[in-house]
């Protein structure tokens, strides 16, 4: 069978799904690409991490989100069990404090039956601050959506992309799209910074630069512009909210979030603010940002640390659509098909839209694709030492000491564990060794003091499996080397 | 049974193990890494060992002739063991259990050492904003990956913090050939040792006093950094310029570590940010002592390895007495300008060290505790350099209530 080849471009949690849903097919070879040293690094990283309820976006105004949102979240369902994904599912409060809130409630739940969210309510008074404890007094009420979930993002973007290289998906990471080729009105490959990579069916996933992909084969009926939403993150022990909290929303923002992330720190973030099209890369938190998070964080949760209990603060960027809605479609370019403007509710709609991604190809390429016998949905999650119990932790070590060597001590990640991790970057290719991709799959560095103590045994542990001197060893790929050189270096004017 | 597990085998941890067991205690000493000393490995500068050896030595050394003695008793240790957890089954039996590259193992003490030394506050904990970039590192991380690991982390530095930390790392830094570019101080004086600002006029790096790093900026790695001037409240007064690095040292002091501790049930001093002690340096959960930097951030590894051998004393006691026997506890109190101190609580069986800092420098001040008549002039204290103070027996037991400690202009 001669077997069609597909190339995604871009290795988030859009085309990593895509690529694990297409990897079902006998008749497909699949190369996922992305330009960055790991699978996602880009909008997937940084953002809420919820698996919305699929009530709040307008059918009217944006209907393939309303569509997406909540056949994703019911797909959420099967996906974090197949493949082990950390999550949640915890609901969500959608937060009144004031009278006229009520009328945007009642919109939602409204919206919601449409969507096809039969299940939530408003409720108010005692249930309301038993759902909630912590709740600011202030609150009047709330619609409750206990469907809504939490899952770690780019866990699920590792675990999808793992799964999907063990179905036969192939990555190529590092790899920067400069053109793609299009012959008689159809694509025929991708044009890399690593060299042309032949493709039938071409898939724009890029996230927050999906509009110049698109423009390589002169579809220019929208731009991307990125919406930056600045997050605080908290030190374990300090007490968070049992739901996501949401303020009633507005026309431009479901709010500012305050919820336990999957980790079980305190988290609140995002404020909104559009970014003109030309600063994609921009990630700098800023001061202003981060004061309008933490004001809007304290009308749901008036209970906030000191300021010197956060552990972390980030940016995300989300891709923000001409019109707002997703655009998910064939082109008139043949085999072009466009999955861009990717935004919130993203995350949550991932899997639907790999679906969709599917009928696409099969409804209006007229391509029909043939199953594998043996496809293999499950992915096991890496070990972590923190979350073993006793007997297993034993069963573990005597089989690798390693898992005997703690190399965090805020997170008890241990030296097995950091081994696993290192596996498993090289399993999906992985060129460049940093601390981050270490860092994504195993939680060392995150806890209370931020690395100062693991990352300099990270970097040795990456080094040696590596085989690269322990300088190189990068914090987030190219450019962010950790030193200069040896010791030495600057005394042998070298560096 | 052990009679005590110390935890943490850095100067304290050392030197309470080898008291112990000159005390003719059981022993076990536990530590995280393949090799002892904690962080005295990583200062391979000189200015240890001068009260506590009475010469002057590296800390690799300080570390080497703590290790020998430890060889020449036959302390049981056990690196690479990471403590789990702390049980507190009695007072008189606790399980500290512990992961090790054989597996995870309970053992039983009658009493506990803790002795796990500190954290360094890093850039998210200070505020900094900005772009994520490689090139910004904890004082302590910068000196384990240039004195261990042998990396050259970068060539133009900038130095968060004044203390001492910061001010060996200059001279660290300047001495393989980078570019310190500045040392930006918070507060309107520097926050290290006199012998330890001396680096600064040594290589000719410019101080900021007074002003702080509010953002960084770069792509991959830092490329530069916002200073802003405060004013006498700290507060921002607009003034502000960047200076180009490729580098971001912070060294904006230590927390103890005490997380083990919290979940146990030990008091923690919200001052010191260690554990609430008596003069046996026992915490409020009984058999369980603590010493060094998990007690209170010293400034000098001698201190750091007397509190260990106090500790040893404590447990001792603790051993042999079934308990410390002490009926009546006076609190040591904090008073004017007087930041934080240990121990809280004084028997009055015995002279006691007082270590103490101050919130603020003063010049010509008496150090004095009122209620039981005792004053001691100084010329000079400052927050750097910690108050050491010895109270007699016979001079604590004329307090009838809590005694309090206070710094007055003369």
């Amino acid at each position: 069978m001669k077997k069609l080849r597909i190339a995604i471009i871009g290795a988030g949690i859009t085309g990593a799904s895509i690529a694990r849903v297409l990897s079902r097919y006998e008749n497909l070879e699949v190369h996922l690409i992305d330009k960055n040293p790991d699978v996602g690094w880009g909008v997937s990283k940084a953002n809420t991490a919820i698996i919305h309820g699929g009530y709040d976006d307008d059918p009217d105004k944006y209907p393939v989100r309303a569509r997406l949102c909540v056949r994703g979240n019911r797909l959420w369902h099967q996906w974090v069990k197949e493949l082990e994904i950390p999550h949640v599912w915890n609901g969500a409060l959608v937060v009144a404090l004031k009278e006229e809130d009520f009328d945007e409630l009642e919109k939602l739940l409204e919206r919601g039956r449409r969507n096809g969210v039969p299940e939530m309510r408003i409720v108010e008074g005692e249930e309301l601050f038993r759902l909630e404890p912590g709740l600011t007094k202030e609150a009047l009420g709330a619609l409750w959506v206990p469907i809504v979930g939490q899952i770690g993002p780019i866990s699920a973007v590792i675990a999808i992309a793992e799964n999907a290289v063990a179905n036969g998906v192939k990555t190529h990471l590092e790899t920067e799209v400069t053109g793609i080729r299009v012959e008689r009105g159809e694509v025929k490959g991708v044009e890399t910074n690593e060299g042309f990579i032949k493709a039938d069916i071409v898939i724009n996933a890029a996230g927050l630069y999906a509009d110049e992909i698109a423009r390589m084969v002169g579809v220019d009926y929208f731009e991307i512009h990125p919406r930056k939403g600045e997050y605080w993150i908290f030190d374990e022990g300090i007490p968070g909210p049992r739901r996501v909290l949401f303020p009633t929303p507005t026309p431009i923002s479901k709010g500012i979030v305050v919820t336990t992330e999957i980790s079980g720190h305190l988290m609140i973030g995002p404020n909104a603010q559009d970014l003109p099209a030309e600063e994609k890369d921009n990630l700098a938190t800023t001061r202003e940002g981060l004061e309008e998070v933490w004001e809007g964080a304290k009308k749901l949760w008036p209970n906030l640390p000191p300021r010197d209990k956060v552990i972390r603060t980030f940016t995300g960027l989300r891709p923000e659509p001409t019109g707002g809605d997703f655009i998910i479609k064939a082109e008139e370019v043949w085999g072009f098909i466009n999955v861009a403007g990717i935004r919130s509710p993203g995350l949550t709609s991932a899997p639907a839209i790999a679906y969709e991604v599917v009928e696409i190809i099969r409804r209006d390429l007229g391509i029909e694709l043939v199953e594998k016998k043996k496809w293999n949905p499950y992915r096991r999650d890496i070990t972590h030492f923190f979350a073993l119990p006793r007997e297993k932790a034993n069963e573990f070590i005597k089989r690798n000491p390693a898992y005997g060597r703690i190399v965090c001590r805020c997170n008890k990640v241990s030296e097995g564990d950091v081994l696993e991790a290192i596996e498993r970057m090289k399993f999906l290719a992985i060129k460049t060794p940093s601390v981050d991709s270490v860092k994504f799959r195993t939680k060392a560095t995150t806890g209370t003091c931020q690395g100062s103590f693991c990352r300099p045994r990270i970097i040795q542990i990456l080094a040696r499996e590596y085989g690269v001197e322990p300088w190189q060893v990068t914090l987030k790929g190219k450019g962010s080397e950790i030193g200069i050189g040896d010791v030495k270096v600057l005394l042998r004017r070298e560096a | 049974m052990y009679d005590v597990v110390v935890i943490g085998g850095g100067p304290a941890g050392m030197a309470a193990a080898i008291k112990a067991k000159e005390l003719g205690l059981n022993v076990l000493l536990l530590d995280e890494n393949d090799y002892l000393g904690g962080i005295l490995p990583q200062c391979i500068h000189p200015g240890f060992g001068i009260h506590y050896f009475r010469e002057e030595l590296t800390g690799p050394e300080f570390a080497h002739r703590l290790k020998e003695r430890l060889k020449e008793l036959r302390v049981k240790v056990k690196g690479n063991a990471r403590v789990l957890s702390i049980e507190n089954y009695s007072d008189l039996e606790k399980v500290v259990t512990f992961v090790s590259p054989e597996g995870i193992f309970d053992v039983r003490t009658k009493t506990i050492i803790y002795a796990a030394g500190a954290r360094e506050r890093h850039a998210f904990e200070i505020g900094i904003v900005g772009d994520r970039v490689a090139g910004i590192y904890t004082a302590g991380e910068a000196q384990t990956l240039m004195d261990i690991y042998g990396i050259m982390p970068g060539k133009e530095i900038v130095i968060v913090g004044s203390g001492d930390v910061g001010l060996i790392m200059a001279r660290r830094f300047a001495l393989e050939g980078a570019r310190v570019k500045a040392v930006i101080e918070l507060m309107p004086y520097p926050g290290g040792l006199a012998r330890n600002i001396m680096i600064l006029r040594d290589f000719n790096i410019p101080l900021y006093l007074s002003h702080k790093v509010v953002e960084v900026r770069g792509r991959g790695r830092v490329k530069r950094v916002k200073v802003v001037k405060v004013d006498e409240n700290l507060r921002e007064t607009g003034e502000e310029f960047w200076i180009s690095c490729d580098t971001l040292i912070i060294s904006a002091g230590l927390i103890p570590n005490v997380k083990l501790l919290k979940e146990v049930g030990v008091e923690i001093d919200p001052a010191t940010g260690g554990p609430v002690v008596n003069d046996r340096l026992e915490t409020s959960v009984p058999g369980i002592f603590v010493a060094g930097n998990a007690l209170v951030i010293n400034d000098l590894v001698d201190y750091v390895a007397e509190q260990g051998e106090l500790a040893a004393e404590g447990a001792k006691e603790f051993v042999e007495n079934e308990g410390i026997g002490t009926k009546r506890w006076i609190r040591l109190k904090r008073g004017q300008n007087v930041r934080l101190l240990a121990p809280h609580y004084l028997s009055g069986e015995r002279d006691v060290w007082i270590y103490a800092r101050v919130s603020k420098p003063m010049e010509n001040v008496a150090v004095e505790f009122p209620e039981i008549g005792k004053r001691i002039r100084l010329p000079v204290v400052k927050p750097a350099e910690m108050l050491r103070i010895r109270l007699r027996k016979k001079e604590i037991a004329r307090a009838k209530g809590a005694i309090t400690m206070e710094v007055v202009p003369l």
